[in-house]
């Protein structure tokens, strides 16, 4: 166990390490360098600047010095936002992307894990049908297509609901309604097709044949082996949120890390993205990683390799 | 006849004779045998929803890569004092040239802020997005399978490698480097367009190079996966075997045996490799990171309607609609693939 765990977090360092390698030479491929853009800026001056930030080093050497100051977290100063650093743009916005997230994690959870469920025991139902006609469609729609919608119909048609800013509960009801619409779907799918799955096994029968009650049968056997697809897919839901609110935090204009990183890669603010890949990409495959590991916890007949 | 001793190796004779013709009638095949394609085709048809679906698509893709070439309208033709109509109505100029007889072409789905005609754009959009969705699949279909093909086939380290890159890949949240990439590659790409040679960058549009070359080198690790499962099982037939024993080469066991033998799953594999690009492609131009102006994609007329959301609703529904039913239809059609073509693989 202890081997498969630290192998599984070797190979997440490594991906992390490989990330970060992908984002600084990419960043560099960018003809012309950050401060090109800025007019009339004197070559001395250019000059400077290129000294100050350390890019007159060659790039060997910037490679070296970025990777490992990332390592102790600091991500050098945003090129745009005078006087701030990168870590400091990290941890004051990714507070509100994380609370938009968890909250749209949590809830599409707690709904898609028993509307798969009901929609599984009702096979062939019409509540069965509805269920799957609701999770195909949420799979479909993008979630800009979501958001905006939802936007004109209880934003400015109905007027029911704030469209900017996350100030109050009922700011979040749009936005996590726009975030958590697709995994939610993703997970309804999910459990009601190995909830199907499970209810033919064997072992289902056998419960229900020594005595056990509907209850019981269903909660300790049937959901608790169901659920297991479902925990596979926390990682990747977890990517999918992040990216979903970069688009979310545009169009609510939410002040989070989404947000934050589509806006800098408008204006080029090569530091910020930088930062930021690496700080998300992190989470995620860490998480990632996290999850195989809890997953062969919750699962006992998973073999370690 | 004496009871036979069962140990006895003493043959039976009537074991040798010639056969009646009663035996050879009982082993003829009573009705044509059903080959692989008409065996899915059967069960597709049967399947409404699929069917449904593929109208769908089909009727989609007329509207988009047909019509725009017949449409009176060109999507990126400024018609002087209609910004901004409203669906089937005219500007006052137009209006005056219907009052003189002339017959004027409706905008069927109104105009945009520059006067273009909504409904060309949109269908150029929905074209844009077919096309990336379908390409995209395409080149995920060929280096997903080779690489899954040759990583299965050849087992061992060469395996193991090719497995720990995949796994890497496939644990990147693809979304960040693919903004990234489509990011970095925009200012090179375009140096490049002004070289002679390299025009038809121009054409296509640098951030849509951009999302193909992403797609190649991020996409297709799911389909490697599967293709590589696939052929882990079966290169144990006897068929390569008795290929390898005529002295078949690797490449061409793969080409004309695992790969062959696996075109159901790739054939599934793809077409939901296509709603996928498909969403991405819209979510990327929704960022600002997609096609080229003046092209219209989807996702960047959604991005733009966005801006007069208040007074303009319609400009939305068009896009969005469309949108979600094409990765809808798509999405379909590929369940009924699967059911059709691999009915085991049954989610």
């Amino acid at each position: 166990m202890a081997k498969y765990i630290l192998k599984r977090f070797m190979l997440a360092a490594l991906t992390v390490f490989v990330v970060a390698s992908i984002t600084f030479f990419l960043m560099n491929m960018v003809p012309g360098g950050p401060f090109v853009a800025e007019k009339s800026i004197s070559e001395q001056a250019q000059a400077a600047l290129n000294e100050k930030f350390g890019m007159d080093k060659p790039l060997i050497v910037q490679y070296k010095n970025y990777m490992l100051s990332a390592a102790h977290g600091d991500f050098g100063l945003s090129l745009k936002q005078r006087g701030r650093t990168v870590a400091e743009i990290i941890t004051s916005k990714f507070p509100v992307s994380a609370r938009l997230g968890g909250i749209s994690v949590v809830l599409s959870l707690l709904i898609g894990i028993p509307l798969g469920s009901i929609a599984a025991l009702n096979r062939g139902r019409w509540v069965d049908d509805l269920i799957i006609v609701i999770a195909t469609c949420g799979i479909a729609f993008p979630s800009f297509v979501i958001c905006t919608v939802g936007l004109y119909i209880f934003g400015v048609y109905l007027g029911w609901l704030p469209t900017m800013g996350l100030t109050t509960p009922l700011h979040y009801i749009l936005p996590v309604f726009a975030l958590a619409f697709y995994p939610t779907a993703y997970i309804t799918r999910l459990m009601r097709s190995s909830m199907l799955d499970v209810i033919g096994q064997d072992y289902m029968r056998t419960a229900r044949a020594k005595g056990l009650s509907q209850h019981v049968s269903l909660f300790k056997h049937a959901l608790r082996n169901a659920i297991l697809p479902v925990i596979t897919y926390v990682g990747p839901m977890l990517a999918y949120t992040l990216t979903g609110s970069m688009v979310v935090e545009k169009i609510f204009v939410i002040p989070g890390l989404g947000g934050q990183f589509v806006s800098s890669i408008m204006t080029r603010d090569y530091t910020v993205i930088m930062g930021t890949t690496i700080f998300l990409a992190t989470l995620v495959i860490m998480m990632n990683a996290l999850v195989d590991i809890v997953y062969k916890f919750v699962d006992p007949r998973i073999q370690l390799k | 006849m004496a009871e036979k001793n069962l140990v006895s190796f003493q043959l039976k004779v009537e074991d040798f004779l010639p056969a009646t013709d009663a035996e050879k009638q009982s082993l003829t095949q009573m009705r044509p045998g059903v080959s692989f394609w008409k065996d899915a085709m059967r069960r597709m048809k049967k399947n409404k929803v699929a069917m449904i679906s593929l109208c769908v698509i089909l009727i989609i893709m007329i509207f988009s890569f047909i019509l725009p070439s017949y449409y009176p309208y060109h999507y990126g033709q400024q018609i002087q004092g209609s910004e901004y109509l409203g669906p089937m109505t005219y500007s006052p100029q137009e209006q005056v040239r219907i009052d003189a007889g002339e017959k004027v072409f409706p905008h069927i789905l109104g105009t945009d802020n520059l006067g273009r005609d909504y409904a060309v754009r949109v269908m150029v959009g929905s074209r844009i997005s077919l096309s990336v969705g379908l390409i995209a699949a395409g080149i995920i279909l060929v280096i997903g399978s080779i690489y899954g093909a040759v990583s299965g086939f050849f087992g061992g380290w060469v395996d193991l490698i090719m497995m720990r890159i995949v796994d890497i890949i496939y644990t990147v949240p693809d979304i960040l480097l693919i903004v990234l990439i489509s990011f970095a590659l925009k200012d090179p790409m375009q140096t490049l367009a002004e070289k002679p040679g390299f025009a038809w960058i121009q054409t296509i549009g640098v951030n849509l190079i951009s999302i193909f070359l992403v797609f190649a080198l991020l996409y297709w690790v799911g389909m490697a996966r599967i293709v590589r499962s696939q052929v882990l099982t079966l290169k144990q037939n006897e068929y390569v075997t008795a290929a390898r024993a005529l002295g078949a080469g690797s490449g061409r066991i793969i080409r004309k045996h695992l790969l062959t033998n696996s075109i159901g799953t790739l054939i599934v594999m793809t077409t939901l490799q296509i709603p996928s690009a498909i969403f991405t492609e819209s979510f990327l131009s929704f960022l600002g990171l997609g096609v080229a102006i003046p092209l219209p994609s989807l996702g960047s007329l959604a991005s733009d309607a966005l801006n007069g959301l208040n007074t303009y609703p319609y400009l939305l529904l068009a896009p969005a609609l469309l949108i979600s039913l094409i990765i809808l239809s798509f999405n379909l059609f590929g369940d009924g693939l699967r059911d059709a073509f691999d009915p085991k693989m049954k989610s």
